[in-house]
């Protein structure tokens, strides 16, 4: 057959048209989507019955109830606890993202033996009896060496049975040195010790406050307990209260507060003796409560009087006289008024002095134990066990001085500084610290200036770490011994700071513990049984579960069922008990030092001459800096492109400042302060005073995993301690700084 | 006036409360199994449902002020019901409006990642998956069985998470009930957030918070009849179901595009 011109086309347009008109191509389209999305690694994840289970998240300090979700035994999704005291249903995102900390791969899957050099990152994997026998073995050779004292353990908290047993297991054993991290709990225990005379928490009454002097405390930046406050803060909005927010730079504290008053940093003290010299002037204090319930108030009054006039105050705080005489008359003439101190998300303490000048506020205003005032609460009795069995050796232990200095001459009333440890550990005075344990902290990340610490964790011999992550701390362990995660496990979780109700959650295992791990509480008591005689006398029980449960006797079973036990609303508004001083009155004088309450200035770090800028780190919520794990991926993909971009942390700059040093957005300088330089971008903001730079904390992981590590620098690591003279405590607020080109 | 049974699910978020906190955010991404890379600094390529924006007044300081402004998909009606921006482009059918719900859907398997919508939207509440979503070993575990994954090539956005509301149907269904209460459905971020900024429910019920809190006017679209309420680009006409209130006047400025001096240009006089 021959095919001509006319026969060809015929066929190819026939053709083109056909398969056109045909479902071919159609057909073949639908199909190509649909290979190209079916991908067998696209998970599919199973269905099956779903249920929920109570618990509480401890993650922050902020003790959310939690209700998770699961599917068969798989948990999906951690949600906000309706009806709990503390968030009432709310929740962060770093309790949103802690599914991620249970199912990731960062966690340490079984006890670890370090093999190579500290920090090189070699481990052994060894057996949970392998593990214990050594500690039993190392504790036990200590001991018999009479230096049973030398044995030190840090913990982030010192309520609850966990931290009560660690404890205990101290002073069976014979050592005074049980280290919990720094917060601004401290400064405010020390507080109540020095003008109340009593041992106690501080305890807010937000509800019913109308006029909110915050001296840079964050109360939407993660202060106190994050959700809980979020909610306050809202409720204010509702009431109508007004909240005050002073410091150096706009955070979302300031821009969502009534009035943002800047302040130069470090000077919260003054400004508060200032608004206390106005309000005495003019007689606008609590007539009723200072004639009646307070010591030493002529002896203030003189010294405020004479030294902290508006004109001088100003000069120091760089806040103009009529702003503070204005604000001193609000703040004494709202009905609840109430003063709060603690930067940021307080996990760092502030000075004893500024701390002490924010509660003489509160005593003028009339705000000690009274209606939208601040409260002493006793934490709740609940814990009662057998006497500790004291063997000669304990005995003896016991009797050694803390090697922090904590209660000794120069630092009486501090209970605990382990800032301080540093220095202490690496003098061997008073004497070496021959072994430490950590528990549910990260020091070597958190506390400021890392430097000095890592070298005094080289001197010591053997380093025990319960972590449940290769965090910086773990990674310089000898040992570690991974604890379950909160998802994983029982442990009772008393009420955060700051909150009147009583109130004790607990934390139960969501799901079957996932790796090799086990109960920090459970090791504790196997260490005590391993050392036998007293030690495993002074731990009756079988386990940890059973203390626990003996422990919270007939409040087990409600907090099983909810997740929490709660008790009424009991504040102590009875003036005539509340203080425990030598006079019985609250005390305007420092009984021990005998000087009335006044600024001290907390020293900055560096000569102006070769660092002209101040760097003040700020704190974030979205970036997890009140937690002892890194930000996980979710929180991590949260934050903003102006505070982290690729794997550079931005430096937060006033233009006018850094129009003189000819700096622009986004030009990668190297930030340097006396103690440390780390490369950062410039982001100008308006929101900050001129000569100040500020960095957010939370950055600068190493070890974590591929989402967080090597992102941006840790402004720890680039701010020293400074010690506050009277308390031993780091008050650090910032330290001197420049910004060069590179 | 014929009772109209449709629901208009919406959401009013109040940015006097907001705290810029991000619960929002991971809320929604723990929800809806949104996936993470291991930089997601570069934010067009950053898949958020729901995103958290920071605005400033740009005064100098001590004036300045910022501002978080959290945003999920609008849930566009258009100028008339089912007229939404990305709805009306979609070739795909991938993306429809949900009449009884007001709901903008977006079915995965259909969409074949043309991107169209994205173009489309004007809030910029639509992600394309330029890469296979990855989890960390094990952590799989976590992913909920109620939204399903997506696969490289498609686009996903908020879908005010529908699953709750079909769950909370399917539950109310076994119990012989035909209408929910407010509290049975309730979007994650809306459930999560730690300062009670973001409220949702139905804007057709004048029983909602949602309804009361912004009192939209059905003869202009749902425009709010409370001064201190805006919705984003009101002026496009998109009609979204996204409020937001703020005492502070630039913030709702901020909300829409205006001219300079657009306050003091006199507005015009009808008569008549």
């Amino acid at each position: 057959m021959k095919i001509g011109r006319r026969g060809f086309l015929s066929f190819v347009i026939g053709g083109a048209a056909g398969t056109a008109l045909s479902p071919l191509p159609w057909k073949l389209m639908d199909d190509t989507s649909i290979w190209t999305q079916m991908w067998p690694w696209t998970p599919v994840p199973e269905d099956g019955e779903a249920s929920y289970v109570n618990s509480v998240c401890t993650l922050c300090p902020g003790r959310c109830g939690i209700t998770v979700r699961k599917i068969e035994d798989r948990a999906v999704k951690i949600e906000g606890m309706r009806g709990n005291p503390v968030n009432n249903g709310g929740i962060c995102l770093l309790g949103l993202s802690g599914l991620q900390l249970l199912y990731g791969p960062t966690r340490i899957k079984s006890p670890l033996k370090r093999t190579g050099k500290r920090g090189q990152g070699k481990w052994d994997r060894i057996s949970w009896k392998e593990a214990v026998s050594m500690v039993v073995e190392k504790l036990g050779d200590l001991r018999s060496k009479g230096r049973a004292h030398t044995v030190g353990m840090i913990s982030g908290s010192d309520r609850g049975t966990v931290p009560h047993l660690f404890e205990r297991f101290l002073t069976a054993y014979g050592s005074p040195n049980f280290f919990r991290m720094p917060s601004v709990r401290d400064s405010y225990e020390l507080t109540l010790h020095i003008m109340q005379g009593v041992q106690a928490l501080p305890g807010f009454d937000f509800k019913n406050a109308d006029f909110i002097l915050s001296f840079g405390s964050g109360i939407i930046d993660g202060w106190g307990s994050p959700v809980r406050m979020m909610r306050n803060f809202s409720a204010w909005r509702n009431t109508g209260a007004k909240v005050i927010q002073i410091e150096p730079r706009l955070s979302n504290t300031a821009a969502k507060s009534n009035k943002w008053i800047p302040i130069n940093p470090g000077t919260e003290g003054a400004l508060a003796m200032g608004l206390a010299h106005v309000i005495i002037k003019e007689s606008l204090y609590d007539n009723g409560f200072i004639a009646d319930y307070a010591n030493g108030f002529d002896e203030w009054k003189r010294l405020v009087i004479d030294k902290y006039d508006p004109d001088s105050v100003a000069a120091i705080t760089g806040i103009d006289a009529g702003t503070i005489v204005a604000l001193a008359r609000s703040f004494a003439n709202a009905s609840n008024p109430l003063a709060i101190c603690g930067r940021g998300d307080g996990t760092t303490p502030v000075g004893l002095s500024d701390c002490m000048a924010v509660h003489a506020l509160n005593a003028l205003a009339g705000s000690i134990n009274n209606k939208g005032g601040i409260f002493a609460v006793s934490d709740l009795d609940y814990i009662h066990w057998p006497e500790i069995e004291m063997d000669a050796k304990a005995a003896v232990g016991m009797q050694h001085e803390r090697l922090d200095g904590a209660g000794s001459r120069k630092y009486p009333n501090s209970r605990y500084l382990p800032n301080r440890l540093p220095e202490a550990i690496l003098s061997e005075t008073p004497y070496p610290l021959e072994s430490l344990f950590i528990a549910g902290v990260n020091p070597l990340y958190t506390l400021m200036d890392t430097r000095p610490i890592e070298k005094a964790f080289e001197k010591i011999p053997f380093v025990v770490s319960f972590s449940s992550y290769m965090d910086e701390t773990a990674q310089r362990a000898d040992l570690i011994l991974p604890n379950h995660i909160y998802l994983e496990r029982y442990e009772d979780v008393p009420r955060p700071i700051g909150m009147l109700q009583p109130l004790i959650s607990l934390a139960k295992p969501v799901v079957e513990p996932q790796l090799d791990t086990k109960h920090a509480g459970d090791v504790i008591i196997q260490m005590a049984k391993g050392l036998g005689g007293s030690l495993a006398n002074s731990f009756p029980w079988e386990s940890y579960y059973s203390c626990l449960k003996e422990t919270l006797g007939e409040k087990w079973e409600i907090m099983v069922e909810k997740g929490f036990w709660s008790g009424s609303e009991s504040m102590t508004k009875n003036l005539e008990t509340s203080f425990d001083t030598v006079s019985g009155k609250f005390e305007f004088i420092n009984p021990d030092s005998g000087s009335a309450v006044q600024y001290k200035p907390v020293a900055v770090e560096g000569d102006r001459k070769s660092y002209p800028l101040i760097l003040i780190p700020y704190d974030s919520i979205r970036l997890a800096p009140n937690s002892f794990v890194g930000d996980p991926p979710f929180a991590i993909k949260t934050v903003d492109d102006s505070v982290l971009k690729h794997n550079d942390v931005f430096v937060e700059i006033n233009p006018k400042t850094a129009r003189v040093a000819g700096l622009r957005e986004g030009e990668l300088v190297l930030l340097s302060t006396p103690i440390g330089a780390g490369k950062v971008r410039i982001h100008l903001f308006e929101g900050i005073i001129p000569g100040i730079v500020a960095l957010p904390r939370g950055l600068g992981h190493t070890g974590s995993d591929d989402y967080l590590d090597g992102k941006g620098i840790n402004v720890n690591a680039l701010i020293g301690p400074v010690q506050d003279p009277d308390s031993g405590m780091d008050a650090a607020w910032g330290i001197r700084a420049k910004i060069s080109k590179v | 006036m014929k009772y109209n049974k449709n629901h208009r699910f919406g959401m009013v978020i109040d940015l006097d409360k907001c705290t810029g906190c991000g619960s929002c955010m991971v809320a929604c991404m723990a929800e809806n199994n949104v996936p993470f890379r291991k930089d997601e600094s570069n934010k067009l390529l950053s898949i958020t449902w729901m995103r958290v924006f920071r605005l400033t007044n740009g005064e100098p300081f001590p004036k300045t002020d910022i501002c978080y402004l959290p945003r999920p998909c609008m849930q566009c009606a258009g100028q008339h019901e089912g007229h939404s921006p990305c709805v009306s482009v979609c070739p795909a059918t991938a993306t429809d409006y949900g009449i009884e719900t007001g709901i903008v859907s977006q079915i995965y398997t259909r969409c074949f990642g043309c991107r169209y919508c994205m173009a489309s939207c004007p809030y910029h509440s639509r992600y394309f998956n330029w890469w296979d979503p990855i989890w960390p070993t094990g952590m799989e575990k976590y992913l909920s069985p109620n939204v399903s994954p997506r696969m490289r090539g498609v686009v996903e956005k908020c879908s005010f998470c529908y699953h709750r509301y079909q769950l909370a149907k399917e539950k109310a269904f076994m119990e012989k009930r035909r209408e929910l209460k407010e509290s049975e459905y309730q979007t994650a971020c809306a459930q999560a957030c730690p300062a009670n900024a973001i409220t949702f429910g139905d804007l057709n019920n004048p029983d909602h918070a949602v309804h009361r809190m912004v009192n939209p006017d059905p003869k202009h679209g749902g425009r709010p009849k409370n001064p201190h309420a805006v919705r984003l680009l009101e002026r496009l006409g998109t009609n979204p179901k996204v409020y937001y209130l703020s005492s502070r006047n630039w913030i709702r400025q901020a909300g829409d595009n205006h001219l300079k001096n657009e306050a003091k240009i006199k507005k015009p006089v009808h008569h008549g």
